[in-house]
């Protein structure tokens, strides 16, 4: 036998000579690393579910909304003022650099008719653009054109919850429809999109902004620009989003004439910022899974000391036989602390299977997808194996300082 | 082989002293077979495990195989007893859950490695090569002390220490024990100290030395 390999199976040996005892360790442990693998890759699963849901908005998108502004200390609640305009608008698709699309959005509610349906829906007037940058899908029919949109046009995309309250199964497509008091035409259904920020596309009637102009009295500033409910726009490079952000704040508060001790008057939104927040919000709430795991870890750990403990005990006798025989303190010391990193190992194992079973198992159940990642399961049996070194140094250092007389002399 | 020159081992005993080797120069030749008698507590055993490097003198000096091992550190002690020594003792000492083989084995795993045939060899030549896969509690006392001797010897040390080998047998294993250890030392030239109460087992060594009281009383060669 190899040299190397001796303490091997003198560790082996004095695992499976004791069954039950290295059993009862080794779960301790698997508790724990199996707990450590399931919870951090519910953990991060569902961040990435989150984080994918968000970035379907696309990572490119930029919202402004009216923010809340204080006049001689009093504070409107957010979205209560009209402080976007078009002309903001054009002003910032003119003067930031890094900017694709922007599209202004006046929405407003109408009282909508279709034969013996009635519902009270919320109608967004946007330009065509709106469609690219809210990459929102067609599902029936077409959107709006640049020449509808031009000329004015009174027709209108349905959100599908929309489509569903007022027709049901049937098509709505070139049918018309009473909004307020104009008649409008159906061209197009939108696909069903998660909403975030703001209501879903789903309940939404979009329409041309140069309609809905002709339809609604759309309410002006003191200047005498067009008020709008919201300006949304794209980055046409994501590294820049930071700029972009900074330089519409800046002009935004030069065009609202706002002074160095006024807040904004407006609320910018990024997706690419959102998910910044939002993943790191995930990832916090991933290592406190993670870190309540790690003290079940922990007992397991202060089980194997325990067991090592009691192992050393109840095996003087083989310690003074080993040692009269020529063994040194670092031979004893090496062969319980091998003991214990073997029993931990064993767990870290089966703990990772039994970790990986639990997460598939939580994945199988559709609630949350589960991700298991190779980072995760070499921290958690290395961890393991640590512990083990760790919590079975101590007994082991017991073992190979007993004298070996007094070893030999006992029961 | 063994120079023994004014050993004391004293052991601290709470505040008092306890003196149980009071002054013991003793040499023993390389080759030599020596019985050590004297009644419990006269500090043969503390000095035999002196001999065998498991213990340390308080003051005194010991030499083995001339070299001065009184001083040195406990790995350096444990690197004498796995290269130079070879115990048998009373209650035999076998691992209890490993086969007679692998508590042979276990002779040769800190001297320098394991040999499974030297280890099947050593086993034969106890007379046991019929019994190598046996656990210590299937085998009679005698039996338990061959395997003893054969794990002692299977790494060919120059001293072989008997610890009453045969206070724990009938008087007819006993026999047998001593028959093997008297014939290893005839055959292969081994030194061997042996404590015994037996004076039928003392009459088959070359030189007694009689322990009163920590201090060697009579020397006499058979």
């Amino acid at each position: 036998m190899k040299k190397w390999f001796e303490p091997l199976t003198t560790a082996w040996v004095g695992v499976i000579t004791h069954k039950l005892r290295s059993s009862l360790t080794i779960l301790g442990i698997v508790i724990g690393v199996a707990a450590v693998i399931a919870l951090m890759s519910i953990g991060r699963g569902a961040s990435a579910q989150i984080l994918s849901r968000i970035e379907g908005m696309g990572s490119d998108l930029i919202t402004i909304s009216p923010g809340a502004s204080s006049f001689g200390g009093v504070r409107s609640a957010a979205g209560s003022v009209q402080t976007l305009s078009q002309e903001d608008a054009e002003a910032i698709a003119q003067q930031v650099a890094y900017i694709s699309t922007v599209a202004p959005t006046y929405s407003t509610s109408l009282q909508v008719v279709v034969g013996g349906e009635n519902m009270n829906s919320r109608v967004t007037g946007v330009p065509p653009e709106y469609q690219e940058i809210q990459k929102l899908e067609i599902a029936s029919g077409s959107f709006f054109s640049d020449y509808e949109y031009q000329r004015g046009a009174k027709v209108v995309v349905l959100g599908s919850n929309v489509k569903e309250t007022l027709f049901g199964e049937t098509s709505p497509i070139g049918q018309q429809i009473r909004m307020g008091t104009n008649i409008v035409r159906v061209i197009g259904v939108l696909e069903s999109k998660d909403g975030f920020m703001g209501a879903s596309p789903d309940d939404t009637i979009l329409i041309p902004l140069t309609a809905m102009q002709q339809m609604v009295a759309q309410p002006r500033t003191s200047q005498g620009d067009r008020i709008v409910s919201s300006i949304v726009l794209t980055v046409s490079d994501e590294e820049q989003t930071e700029y972009v952000v900074d330089k519409i704040t800046g002009l935004l508060r030069d065009r609202h004439r706002l002074g160095p001790n006024l807040d904004d008057d407006f609320r910018i939104l990024s997706i690419q910022e959102i998910s910044e927040t939002v993943s790191e919000a995930t990832g916090t709430m991933t290592l406190l899974l993670g870190a309540i795991a790690a003290i079940s870890l922990l007992v397991g750990g202060i089980g194997v000391m325990n067991i090592m403990l009691v192992s050393v005990l109840e095996r003087t006798r083989e310690i003074g036989i080993r040692k009269a025989l020529g063994a040194r303190e670092r031979d004893i010391w090496a062969q319980f602390l091998i003991e214990a990193a073997f029993l931990t190992l064993a767990g870290g194992i089966i703990g990772v299977i039994t970790g990986w079973l639990v997460s598939y198992f939580v994945s199988r159940t559709g609630l949350v997808t589960t991700i298991v990642s190779a980072d995760i399961v070499i921290l958690a049996v290395s961890v393991s194996v640590g512990i083990g070194l760790f919590f079975g140094f101590y007994p082991a250092w017991n073992a190979s300082r007993l004298n070996p007389i007094d070893a030999l002399r006992a029961e | 082989m063994i120079r023994l020159h004014d050993i004391t081992k004293i052991y601290p005993m709470g505040k008092r002293e306890l003196t149980v080797l009071r002054g013991i120069n003793l040499n023993i030749e390389k080759g030599e077979l020596v019985a050590i008698m004297g009644p419990s507590g006269s500090g043969k055993s503390t000095m035999l495990n002196l001999i065998g490097c498991l213990d340390t003198p308080t003051s005194g000096s010991y030499y083995l195989e001339d070299r001065e091992v009184s001083r040195l550190s406990s790995g350096e002690l444990a690197q004498v007893r796995a290269r130079k020594i070879g115990f048998v003792f009373q209650t035999f000492n076998l691992l209890p859950r490993l086969s007679a083989l692998a508590n042979v084995e276990l002779g040769m795993r800190y001297a320098g490695g394991v040999d499974r045939q030297r280890a099947m060899a050593a086993l034969t030549r106890v007379g046991l090569s019929d019994r190598v896969n046996h656990r210590p509690t299937e085998l009679s006392g005698g039996e338990q002390q061959r395997v003893a001797i054969a794990r002692a010897l299977v790494k060919n040390p120059p001293l072989l220490l008997a610890d009453e080998p045969t206070g724990n047998l009938d008087s007819r294993s006993g026999g047998e024990i001593i028959s093997i250890l008297t014939s290893l030392h005839a055959e292969q030239g081994i030194t061997l100290v042996m404590i015994t109460h037996d004076t039928n087992i003392a009459h088959h060594c070359q030189r007694i030395i009689n322990f009163k009281d920590g201090q060697v009383v009579t020397e006499e060669t058979v």
